[in-house]
């Protein structure tokens, strides 16, 4: 008896260990980039151009940049990614070959990010001449999520009780007609969610952009889509290691990160709150 | 009857005898669906053997049997839902009104609506009531409002449920009891206006009083409608049923009068089964 | 309270024992009019009605048998069944009687009666009576009438023993060429007080079916 309460003891410890020790990680890597960013973080910062070889200034471009090319990566990757889902759950057969495109996208989704870089330098700045811009970045960056928006959709639509599917089909629905009002109507919150947080994982991406269209320094907004711009995470890949004068521009470092962190931990907090709100609606 | 036979039947009635219900009061209805040497594969699986059933209009037939013997996989087949399985085969026929259900040429959404299912685990769609129930209208393209209101209405009252819920129309689906769900789920069905009933142990998760109540409206019911019930509630099966069909390993073991099956069986098994000597 | 789908059965199994109720009351007052009227014919068609009774008995506790095994009745239900099968058992040997008491009508044949009937009279309209107020006692649940039935069984028992008695004493042991005419009464006396011993056993069934109680045996217990 004794004995079993100690090993218990003990498997609860190395637990709460484990646990400790994760956010502790996370704590620290937090505090370090808040402390050390917020001096740099001001109005200026967010809206102004960088000056002086980016050694003063702010990084407008790089915010906008990031931004518009995730509006381009979602246009591209959440009603791809919903529809390959929708087909995959409903209406493939499950046979041999489902299982194998199934275990390609899973696979795929693991495939480091520099390698869908380069995919994305031959597919659509070489072969579709779209040169190095805003589009090829968005796209190769749409094509990276795909893999992620379609896994979460098809967990979504799984979601989704076979007995409405049942029911709806019962009462003499079609397929499409029971898919379309009484399945996807539950597993679109699910489906949001986890497009945004890929495209939460995008926009924090570096590889992928770094031959498709991002650019080291652009002292303007780009005017269309096929310029180049500025993002956000190659930013501050630059100035962490590739700028002239490393010390002296750390805070601007520092200030891109804490950036880029709000901006993502934002799109991931509007994830949450959709979630919530739209299963409230649902359960209504 | 056993013992009184037919002739005696005739000199009872003219003496006054009222003759009662199972089976005998639908006797002579003319018969709706007509299963022949009908086959059923899952795979490699022989699901459904050589079953040969013939089921009359305004009857009730419970199907009874063990777990596994088959008997929702053939309620399944009345209105094709099986086709939604993968690896599915299936050998013979069955027709409704004459009209084999697996013909080229017919529309399996117009062999749904009109028969139609109640599922075992009640299923109101994440819907207000009153959406619940004007949900098949709607997706057959009906539209006109006043048309929908009257038909949610009328169903939910055949469902024996309009009086309990008649001022809640809008809330929903999920606010309801148990029982109230599944009776929600049967005037669902009943409001695209199916001529047959498939009913898969509809009351198997409900309490004594709600399953009461099930089975008082399945006696309502058989007046408009043709009803298969699945149970594995014999009892069940003998309170509401006119003919009961006894399925073992995915035979038909026997099909008769439901007082007949329970109280002098034609077969050994079936009787060891509805005295609980199986296995 | 909840409708049943049960009610409606019972209510048939009520109608059809109060069916079989009449057939057999009417065929009391056919046997006995037969006795007093010497009408050959009309013993003989009672004897044939009997074949009705029968059937009937054997339909009803079919249907007896079906609700049991379809409904698995409980409680009140359940004692209202077992009741009315234990009447139509009753009530089909009443019937039985009635053929008797037929077949002694028939035994006289033609030959006037030793006595005249007014006693037997008396406890053929107490058999009657009897019958008919155990009855009712069911169809209206009224146990005071059922306790009544019960009590008047003695009355009965009198009747027939005065009968008896006055039958050996007055007329047997006087000229013993009167026996096989008396013998034939004896047997309807005898035969009428079974059917008031058949109307107090379905009173004590009605007793049980209201207060659970068997008294059967036990009197004392009313």
């Amino acid at each position: 008896m004794k004995k079993k309460s100690v090993s218990q003891a003990i498997g609860f410890g190395l637990l709460r260990f484990c646990i400790i020790v994760v956010l502790m990680i996370l704590v620290v890597i937090l505090y370090d980039i808040f402390s050390k960013g917020k001096e740099a973080v001001s109005w200026e910062f967010l809206s102004a151009m960088p000056r002086n070889g980016m050694t003063e200034g702010g990084i407008l471009p790089a915010i906008v940049g990031t931004f518009l090319v995730t509006v381009i990566t979602a246009i591209l990757a959440i009603p791809l990614g919903m529809g390959c889902a929708i087909y995959l759950n409903e209406y493939a057969s499950h046979g041999k070959i489902t299982r194998l495109i199934r275990m390609s996208i899973r696979n795929l989704s693991g495939v480091p990010s520099i390698v869908y870089g380069l995919f994305g330098v031959v597919l659509f700045v070489q072969l579709m001449k779209l040169d190095t811009s805003i589009l090829a970045s968005g796209l190769t960056l749409g094509l990276m999520t795909l893999p992620w928006t379609i896994t979460a959709s098809e967990e979504a639509l799984k979601g989704v009780p076979r007995a409405y599917r049942e029911g709806s089909l019962a009462l003499g629905a079609t397929k499409w007609q029971a898919i379309r009002t009484n399945v996807l109507p539950y597993a679109i919150p699910g489906m949001l969610t986890g497009a945004i947080l890929g495209l939460a994982r995008a926009a924090g991406e570096t590889a992928p952009i770094l031959f498709t269209g991002a650019a080291f320094s652009l002292p303007f907004l780009p005017k269309s889509l096929s310029d180049q711009f500025m993002a956000l995470p190659y930013h501050l890949y630059i100035m962490a290691t590739q700028h002239h004068a490393i010390e002296k521009v750390r805070p601007i470092a520092y200030g891109t990160a804490l950036v880029l962190i709000a901006l993502i931990f934002c799109m991931n907090f509007f994830a949450v709150v959709l979630r919530y709100k739209l299963r409230k609606v649902k359960v209504e | 009857m056993t013992i009184a036979t037919e002739k005696n039947k005739v000199q009872l009635k003219s003496i006054g005898f009222s003759d009662r219900a199972y089976g005998r009061s639908v006797e002579e209805n003319k018969i709706k669906i007509v299963v022949e040497d009908f086959n059923f594969f899952y795979g490699k699986t022989h699901a459904l053997k050589n079953i040969n059933m013939k089921i009359r209009s305004n009857a009730v037939v419970g199907i009874i049997g063990p777990s596994g013997c088959g008997k929702s996989t053939f309620l399944r087949c009345f209105n094709r839902m099986n086709d939604t399985i993968n690896n599915i085969r299936y050998q013979g026929d069955i027709s409704v009104d004459g009209n084999n259900i697996f013909d080229k040429d017919l529309d399996v959404v117009d062999l749904r609506r009109n028969v139609g299912m109640v599922f075992q685990k009640s299923n109101p769609f994440p819907k207000s009531i009153f959406e619940n129930v004007a949900y098949g209208l709607k997706i057959n393209g009906i539209n006109d409002k006043d048309f929908i209101q009257e038909r949610v209405e009328k169903s939910l009252k055949d469902a024996a449920l309009w009086s309990e819920i008649k001022d809640r129309l809008n809330e929903s689906a999920f606010s309801l009891s148990g029982g109230q769900q599944q009776r929600l789920c049967i005037a669902r069905a009943l409001a695209v206006e199916p001529e047959i009933l498939l009913l898969d142990e509809p009351a198997s998760a409900l309490d004594p009083i709600a399953t009461g109540k099930i089975e008082e409206l399945i006696h309502e019911l058989k007046k408009k409608y043709t009803i298969v019930i699945v149970t594995h509630n014999m009892q069940q099966a003998a309170r509401v049923s006119d003919y009961t069909a006894f399925f073992m390993l995915g035979e038909l073991v026997e099909y008769d009068f439901t007082n007949k099956i329970f109280t002098n069986p034609l077969k050994k098994i079936t009787e060891d089964y509805v005295t609980g000597r199986f296995g | 309270m909840m409708k049943r789908y049960l009610d409606d059965e019972l209510k048939q199994l009520n109608i059809n024992i109060l069916k079989m109720a009449a057939m057999v009351e009417e065929a009391i007052h056919r046997s006995v009019e037969a006795l007093r009227k010497q009408d050959k014919k009309e013993a003989l068609s009672v004897i044939k009605n009997d074949q009705k009774i029968d059937d009937m008995e054997v339909a009803i506790e079919e249907e007896v048998i079906d609700l049991f095994a379809l409904f698995q009745p409980l409680a009140c239900d359940l004692r209202f069944i077992t009741t009315g099968m234990h009447i139509n058992t009753e009530l089909e040997r009443i019937a039985d009687l009635t053929v008797n008491i037929s077949q002694r009508v028939l035994d006289l044949a033609d030959q006037p009666l030793v006595k005249p009937v007014n006693d037997i009279d008396k406890l053929a309209n107490q058999a009657k009576v009897m019958v008919k107020n155990s009855i009712d006692s069911f169809v209206n649940r009224d146990q005071e009438l059922a306790k009544e039935v019960i009590f008047s069984d003695k009355e009965s028992n009198r009747l027939r023993t005065s009968i008896i008695r006055e039958l050996i004493d007055d007329y047997m042991m006087k000229d013993s060429s009167s026996i096989p005419k008396a013998v034939p009464l004896l047997l309807v006396a005898r035969d009428l007080e079974r059917i008031c011993d058949h109307a107090a056993s379905i009173a004590e069934d009605v007793i049980y079916m209201i207060q659970a109680k068997v008294i059967k045996h036990h009197r004392e217990l009313l």
